[in-house]
């Protein structure tokens, strides 16, 4: 199986127009807005992807937490949530992880449709059918503040080591 | 031998007597012996299924993983528009009134019912609380946990959202709810054993048809349940997937 980088190669100024560059070759420019969306008390964000990162599925909370339409997100890859202040690091963990059968969570800072962001505690499992992994279940809840705080200077110092 | 059908334990004490006119039902529709067989607690419903002796569930879906992946049952239908929801209640003079502000050695009072307690422990994870740094004493029943939280000998309960809104009126006006969860794809399934195996089509197209037929509808009236909808095999892994990440 082939192996999915998500680094994100370009990253310039915060609050501006950004351009962001993905592993596929493709790239967009969004502005980047420093504000948080709070995750809605009570509920879970749930999407399906295929094994390769392709959205195949997201329930509503997803929908509603991401600014997209569910036509917008349905056959998309789930990069189009990535944040610029997320370390590639973080994420080549949690598919190293899924792709071996294994359940990944961590906390995640995730980028909206309107350049704000919000942030989940994210459980990514393998779906295996008949013995073989064919996509992707990721459930995100609301995470500490804590947590969240922790999480903030860990991945500016790794984005940091990372250039 | 008929075959035996059990209920989750965590089935609202005033629909018990609904699944035993379903029973009936259903033998007159299928012509095959059916037996009612209740339990208690899950974890003697457990040893019933690791023992074999169930043929036909309506199991809670923390049991669906093991019923499906290791016992090899099928599911045949899920509950129309009913999903399992969890509520986090307290006493009305408990002084917060919202989760973050939960405090460790929080004391949580619960019951056996699997689903409920992993998503009430979930919706108290933005107060980082976890079953390492608080103190979760389990009861029987919901009017149980209600009853330590009238008496304050516990800061919050974890209620199925259903069973609290059958508490009385006058109970709940000496409790508050902190929180509900909205998460709607949980819920409980029917799931038939592979001694039904050859019956399994026959199941599910009567359960789908239920309510469309008066008597029918009666029954699912007595079990508290609006009608049934197909549950393919894909839907429960979905729901298998998605509980373990809970």
């Amino acid at each position: 199986m082939e192996t999915i980088d998500f680094q994100l190669i370009t990253y310039l100024e915060r609050n501006i127009d950004m351009k962001l560059h993905y592993y596929d070759g493709t790239d967009r420019v969004i502005n980047i807005i420093d504000q948080e969306e709070p995750f809605p008390d009570g509920r879970l964000i749930v999407s399906r992807t295929d094994t390769m990162g392709i959205l195949t599925h997201c329930n509503q909370s997803f929908i509603d937490m991401s600014g997209y339409t569910e036509e917008e997100l349905i056959g998309k890859n789930h990069y189009i949530l990535r944040h610029p202040d997320m370390p590639a690091a973080a994420f080549k963990g949690l598919w190293s992880t899924v792709k071996e059968g294994g359940k990944w969570d961590g906390y995640v800072k995730n980028l909206r449709k309107d350049g704000s962001y919000y942030w989940v505690h994210a459980v990514v499992i393998p779906n295996v059918r008949n013995g073989n992994i064919v996509g992707y279940t990721s459930v995100r809840r609301k995470p500490s503040r804590k947590k969240i705080n922790q999480c903030i200077s860990l991945y500016a110092e790794m984005l940091a080591e990372e250039g | 031998m008929p075959f035996v059908l059990s209920v989750s334990p965590d089935f609202t004490p005033k629909h018990i007597a609904g699944w035993y006119v379903f029973n009936t039902w259903l033998q007159r529709q299928t012509e095959l012996a059916f037996h009612v067989e209740l339990y208690n607690s899950f974890i003697k419903q457990r040893e019933a299924i690791a023992a074999d002796e169930i043929d036909l569930i309506y199991a809670n879906p923390y049991d669906a993983a093991m019923l499906v992946r290791e016992k090899g049952f099928v599911a045949l239908a899920a509950p129309l528009n009913k999903a399992d929801e969890a509520v986090i209640v307290c006493n009305n003079n408990y002084p917060i009134d919202a989760i973050e502000n939960l405090q460790t050695d929080l004391s949580i009072v619960t019951t056996d019912d699997p689903d409920v307690h992993l998503m009430g422990m979930m919706m108290l994870e933005p107060a980082d609380l976890n079953a390492d740094n608080t103190n979760i004493q389990e009861k029987d029943s919901y009017v149980l946990v209600a009853k330590q939280l009238l008496q304050q000998k516990a800061d919050i309960g974890f209620f199925l959202k259903e069973a609290y809104y059958d508490l009385s009126a006058l109970i709940r006006d000496e409790l508050r709810v902190l929180i509900a969860s909205e998460i709607f794809v949980i819920r409980h399934i029917l799931l038939a054993g592979p001694k039904l195996q050859q019956h399994h089509q026959q199941l599910e197209s009567l359960l789908v048809n239920m309510q469309d037929n008066p008597k029918g509808a009666d029954v699912l009236k007595t079990m508290g349940l609006r009608g049934w909808e197909t549950q393919t095999q894909e839907d429960t892994e979905f729901m298998i997937d998605l509980m373990d990440t809970l």
